[in-house]
């Protein structure tokens, strides 16, 4: 049953993207920073989290998810370093996703390129 | 002298240049729609065999005026003068060309109404008799153009549906002294229009109100009507472009329905997902070069003022949030030269 919710959840938010994309002026780089900057705020006033119970990968995995991901990281830093956990949190909680990103984007751009568009 | 001026932005030339030949090079897409037959040559990959898109685009500008120079059997010592430009920055293909063919060369740029503004000029230069024989080129390739006006292909970004497909292709004329059809018998120069439109993704807004005041002022100036012509064709207003363009030139009392269209519009088609058709300065280069110019040599199409429209962004300001300006140049091909023309008998 859990599966659904996820599959749900994540097909919605990408629904609101395209919604975003078709219906606004907005371009993909827009989206990407309202998502992230969401994803901080909805953490900081607790509803993500919510979300991210229920909607498990399906909210975590969109860009939203990053945003909680930097916000819960810099809560819990803050919780245990006082206020310059500010600085510290967001980067270490998101370092696996960052990291990972960098290293198989490399492998990518060396194995591939880039190809015209039909 | 051999030219007339009418009004503030129209010449007239009493004896009007010859276009003595053209040549086209096209991008497999461009292969693949409506005018694919009107081309010379259909590259089967758009990269052709080069390591950047840029470098390919260099390649179609360059083979398209060795092209034109085979097929016109002029010479390079005949030809006095290369007039060329293209969409990227510096428009490094054309220079690129110009190197390579060592003709000497003046580089022009006005976005997608680079060929008439080429067109102009060299008319300008002919009538002067400074000249008898002039190139004029002009190329636009979608991937660079996206790269350098949009996003990189890599960023893999879904395309707008209001959209054009920069065309991939160089076009290219032999302009010479007049002696046989078709001639370049009018120009009419265009005046910069801005209707505060931000969006690159919707150029075809952004240039309706150029082809319009200029389609306006040339009527205005010569005293003709849209039945003179057997087709008014702008240069790359695309789907969206031109119902805007056709909606207000008809509220402003020119009709142009049932003999108007656009290079964008034609060169693909909508199977093809461009979303709003074509673009781009070979854009409207190709259309003449190949599908025009042989309309005019097989006498289907005698009269026609071609119209291609240049969106005068740059991708810098564009970015700051600067709206988009815009032009259009006119000009007016006929095989028999009769308009402002008095009847001989």
């Amino acid at each position: 049953m859990d599966y659904i919710w996820v599959f749900v959840t994540g097909g919605i938010i990408c629904v609101i993207a395209q919604v975003i994309m078709d219906k606004t002026k907005l371009l993909p780089a827009h989206v990407l920073v309202l998502f992230v900057t969401s994803g901080v705020i909805l953490t900081a006033v607790g509803i993500y989290p919510k979300i991210v119970e229920f909607g498990k990968a399906g909210a975590t995995v969109p860009l939203i998810g990053f945003g909680y991901s930097l916000a819960k990281g810099v809560i819990e830093a803050v919780d245990a370093q006082g206020l310059m956990g500010a600085f510290s949190g967001g980067v270490t909680s998101t370092a696996t996703g960052i990291s990972a990103a960098v290293f198989f984007g490399y492998i990518a751009s060396v194995f591939s390129h880039s190809k015209s568009k039909k | 002298m051999n030219h007339k001026k009418l009004g503030k932005q129209t010449i007239f030339f009493k004896q009007p240049p010859t276009i003595l030949e053209t040549a086209s090079i096209v991008g497999p897409k461009e292969g693949e729609g409506p005018l694919a037959s009107y081309f010379d040559k259909v590259e089967c990959d758009d990269t052709c065999g080069e390591k950047t898109f840029e470098k390919a685009e260099e390649y179609f500008s360059y083979q398209c005026v060795r092209l034109l120079m085979e097929k016109s059997k002029v010479k390079k010592d005949e030809v006095d003068y290369y007039i060329g430009g293209d969409l990227l920055n510096q428009i490094i293909s054309t220079n690129a060309t110009a190197k390579k063919i060592q003709i000497p060369f003046y580089g022009i740029y006005g976005a997608c109404s680079t060929f008439a503004e080429g067109m102009h000029l060299a008319c300008y230069i002919i009538a002067g008799e400074f000249a008898d024989h002039i190139i004029i080129s002009a190329s636009s390739h979608f991937s660079s153009a996206e790269r350098q006006y949009r996003s990189p292909l890599e960023s893999g970004v879904q395309r707008k549906m209001s959209a054009q497909w920069t065309v991939t292709g160089a076009g290219s004329i032999m302009l010479s002294k007049g002696y046989k059809a078709p001639y370049i018998t009018h120009v009419t120069t265009g005046i910069v229009q801005d209707y505060g439109i931000k969006d690159a993704n919707n150029m075809g807004t952004a240039m309706a109100p150029a082809a319009v005041e200029t389609i306006i002022a040339h009527f205005k100036d010569t005293g003709y009507k849209p039945t003179d012509y057997d087709l008014i064709i702008t240069g790359d207003l695309g789907t969206v472009g031109k119902s805007i363009a056709i909606d207000i030139l008809t509220q402003e009392g020119y009709d142009v329905r049932n003999r108007f269209t656009d290079c964008g519009v034609e060169i693909f088609d909508d199977t093809q997902d461009t979303h709003a058709r074509g673009s781009g300065a070979g854009c409207s280069a190709v259309v003449f070069s190949g599908y025009l110019y042989q309309k005019l040599q097989r006498n289907e199409i005698n009269t026609i003022l071609f119209i291609p429209t240049g969106a005068l962004l740059s991708p810098t300001t564009s970015l700051q949030g600067d709206s988009i300006p815009t032009i259009a140049h006119a000009v007016t091909i006929e095989n028999y030269p009769k308009l402002g023309r008095k009847e001989v008998h």
